[in-house]
C-alpha cells in the first residue's frame, strides 16, 4: 500500500510532462477522497494528458468530488474550467445544475459551453428529491433548446445529444408531452440546421425518439 | 445563427463597419489600420466587388514592410482573398507565388487552394522545381525555401494528378510535416489507402504537434478508417471533434445524406463524437 502523501508529492514534484501524466495516473488509481484537491489543481496545469487522467480520477471518485469541483471552478483559466465542467458533466450530480445552466448559456469559451451542454443531458435525476425533478428538467430543457442555436456547431451538436438523453430520462418520468416537444424540436432542426454533422446527429436522435 | 458580420464584429470587441473597413484598407497613412481591415474583410466574408478590387490592389502594396523585409499587408490580403471565393483574384494570387516574401507565397498557395481554380496548378508545380534536393531550410529562418506544405496540400485539393510523380519524393523529405502534406495530397490524387494509413501511423508519434497536424490532415481528406484511431490518440477533444467532423461530413456527402439516410459507418463516427463532448 503506497502512502497517499507520497503519491501527492510525486504529482507536485514531477519534472516533465510525461512524468506528470504517470504521477497523476497513480494518484487517480488510489481512489482516495483526499486526492481530490490535487487532482483538481492538475486541471490548471495545461497538460492535456495529465488533465485527462485527473478527470478520470475525479469521475471515478464521483459525488464526493462535486463540492470541491464546484467550489474551485476557475473563472480565469478557461482550460481548467473546461476540464472541471467536463468532470462535473460526467459525474452527473444535479448539484452542478446551476453551474451547468449558467455555463451552457453564457460562457465565452466554446469548449466550456460544449462540456456544460453535454452535462445538462447527463444528470442523474433520481439523485434529486422527487418534487424537484420536473422543475430541474424544465430548466435544463430550456437551455438545451437555446443551445441548439449556438453559433458554434459543436455546441449545437452537444445540445442535440443532451436533448436526446433528456427525452429518454423524461420517458421514465412519464412526461410524454415533453418527449413529443423534444422530438418536434429535433425534427425542425433536420431542415434548419446548416452543418451536416449536426444535422446527422439530429437525424439519429429523432430516429431514436420516433422508435420508442 | 447570428452569423451576420455586425454581430460577430461585436463579439470580437472591435466594431468596424464594412464601409469603415474598406476606407481603412484604401487609405495609406496608417498601415496597421490597413492590415487589420484586410483581415477583418476576410474574417467576416465581405465579398462585394469593391472589396475584392481593393484587396487585389493590396497584393501589390509597397508601403507596409516588416523588419525582415516582408509584406504584412500582402499576406493578409492574400489570406482574405482565399476566403472570399472570387476567382478574379486567381491571376494576381498566382503572381504572388513569386513574391520574395516567403509568407506571401505561403498565403497565396493556401488562398489558391481555397479558390479551387485549376489555373493555379502549373504555377504551384513550379515551386516544387528541384524536388526534395532543393527543399532545404533558408539559413537563419524558421522555414524552407518554399512553402512546401501549402503547395503540396493545394495540389492535392486542386486534383493535380499530373503532379503525382513530383509529389511522391516528398514522402521522404526529412521534415515530418512535409511528409504528411505529401501523403495527404497523394491520398486525394490517387485514393490509395496506403497514404491514408501513413497519416494514421502519425497519430502514434511522440510529438503532440505532429499528432495534431496528422489529425487535421485526416479530417481534411475525410479518411474514414482513421475515425477510431483519431478518437483514441492523445490530444485535445476539441481537435478530435473537428477532425471527426471532417471525416463524417465527407462520408455524408459521398453517401447522399440526408436522402440516403445514415449509413452504419456514419453512426459509428457519431458514437465516437458523442464520447468526446
Amino acid at each position: 500500500m503506497v502512502n497517499l502523501a507520497e503519491l501527492i508529492e510525486a504529482v507536485e514534484t514531477a519534472d516533465s510532462k510525461a512524468a506528470m501524466v504517470m504521477a497523476v495516473r497513480h494518484l487517480a488509481a488510489a481512489q482516495h477522497p483526499e486526492a481530490i484537491p490535487t487532482l483538481i489543481a492538475v486541471l490548471g496545469y495545461n497538460n492535456p494528458g495529465a488533465a485527462v487522467a485527473a478527470v478520470d480520477g475525479l469521475v471515478t471518485l464521483g459525488r464526493p468530488a462535486v463540492p470541491a469541483l464546484l467550489d474551485q471552478l476557475d473563472g480565469y483559466n478557461y482550460g481548467a474550467r473546461a476540464w472541471a465542467i467536463r468532470a462535473l458533466a460526467l459525474i452527473g450530480d444535479p448539484l452542478a445544475l446551476p453551474v451547468l445552466l449558467e455555463t451552457a448559456a453564457g460562457d465565452f469559451a466554446l469548449s466550456v459551453r460544449r462540456a456544460a451542454v453535454r452535462g445538462l443531458g447527463n444528470l442523474n435525476w433520481e439523485w434529486l428529491a422527487a418534487d424537484q425533478v420536473l422543475p430541474a428538467q424544465s430548466q435544463a430543457l430550456q437551455v438545451l433548446r437555446q443551445s441548439t442555436q449556438d453559433p458554434e456547431w459543436v455546441v449545437r451538436y452537444a445540445a442535440v445529444v443532451g436533448l436526446e438523453t433528456l427525452a429518454l430520462a423524461r420517458l421514465k418520468s412519464t412526461n410524454r408531452a415533453t418527449v413529443e416537444a423534444i422530438a418536434h424540436h429535433l425534427q425542425a432542426m433536420l431542415t434548419a440546421e446548416e452543418t451536416p454533422a449536426v444535422q446527422a446527429r439530429a437525424w439519429l436522435a429523432f430516429e431514436v425518439l420516433r422508435q420508442l | 445563427m447570428g452569423s451576420k458580420a455586425s454581430t460577430l464584429a461585436e463579439n470580437q470587441g472591435e466594431s468596424l463597419t464594412v464601409d469603415q473597413a474598406l476606407a481603412n484598407l484604401n487609405q495609406t497613412a496608417d498601415s496597421s489600420l490597413r492590415y487589420y481591415a484586410a483581415w477583418w474583410l476576410g474574417r467576416f466574408r465581405v465579398s462585394t466587388p469593391v472589396v475584392i478590387e481593393a484587396l487585389i490592389g493590396a497584393l501589390g502594396d509597397e508601403v507596409d514592410r516588416a523588419p525582415d523585409g516582408g509584406y504584412p499587408l500582402r499576406r493578409n490580403a492574400a489570406r482574405a482573398l482565399g476566403k472570399l471565393g472570387d476567382r478574379q483574384a486567381v491571376p494576381p494570387l498566382i503572381q504572388c507565388l513569386t513574391c520574395p516574401d516567403y509568407y506571401v507565397r505561403e498565403a497565396a498557395a493556401q488562398a489558391l487552394e481555397q479558390l479551387g481554380d485549376p489555373r493555379a496548378i502549373q504555377p504551384l508545380r513550379s515551386l516544387l522545381a528541384g524536388g526534395v534536393a532543393a527543399a532545404v531550410p533558408v539559413p537563419g529562418k524558421p522555414h524552407l525555401v518554399q512553402p512546401y506544405n501549402a503547395v503540396l496540400e493545394a495540389l492535392g485539393s486542386l486534383g493535380a494528378r499530373e503532379a503525382v510523380a513530383e509529389i511522391q519524393p516528398f514522402l521522404d523529405h526529412e521534415i515530418a510535416q512535409v511528409q504528411n502534406a505529401a501523403a495527404r495530397a497523394l491520398y486525394q490524387l490517387t485514393g490509395d489507402a496506403a497514404y491514408g494509413q501513413q497519416l494514421v501511423e502519425r497519430l502514434q508519434a511522440p510529438n503532440l504537434q505532429l499528432r495534431r497536424s496528422a489529425m487535421m490532415d485526416l479530417g481534411a481528406i475525410g479518411y474514414l478508417p482513421a475515425a477510431q484511431p483519431i478518437a483514441a490518440t492523445l490530444a485535445e477533444n476539441s481537435l478530435k471533434l473537428i477532425a471527426l467532423q471532417g471525416i463524417l461530413e465527407t462520408h455524408l456527402h459521398r453517401t447522399g445524406f440526408p436522402q440516403g439516410g445514415l449509413s452504419s459507418e456514419a453512426r459509428q463516427v457519431l458514437a465516437l463524437m458523442d464520447e468526446l463532448l
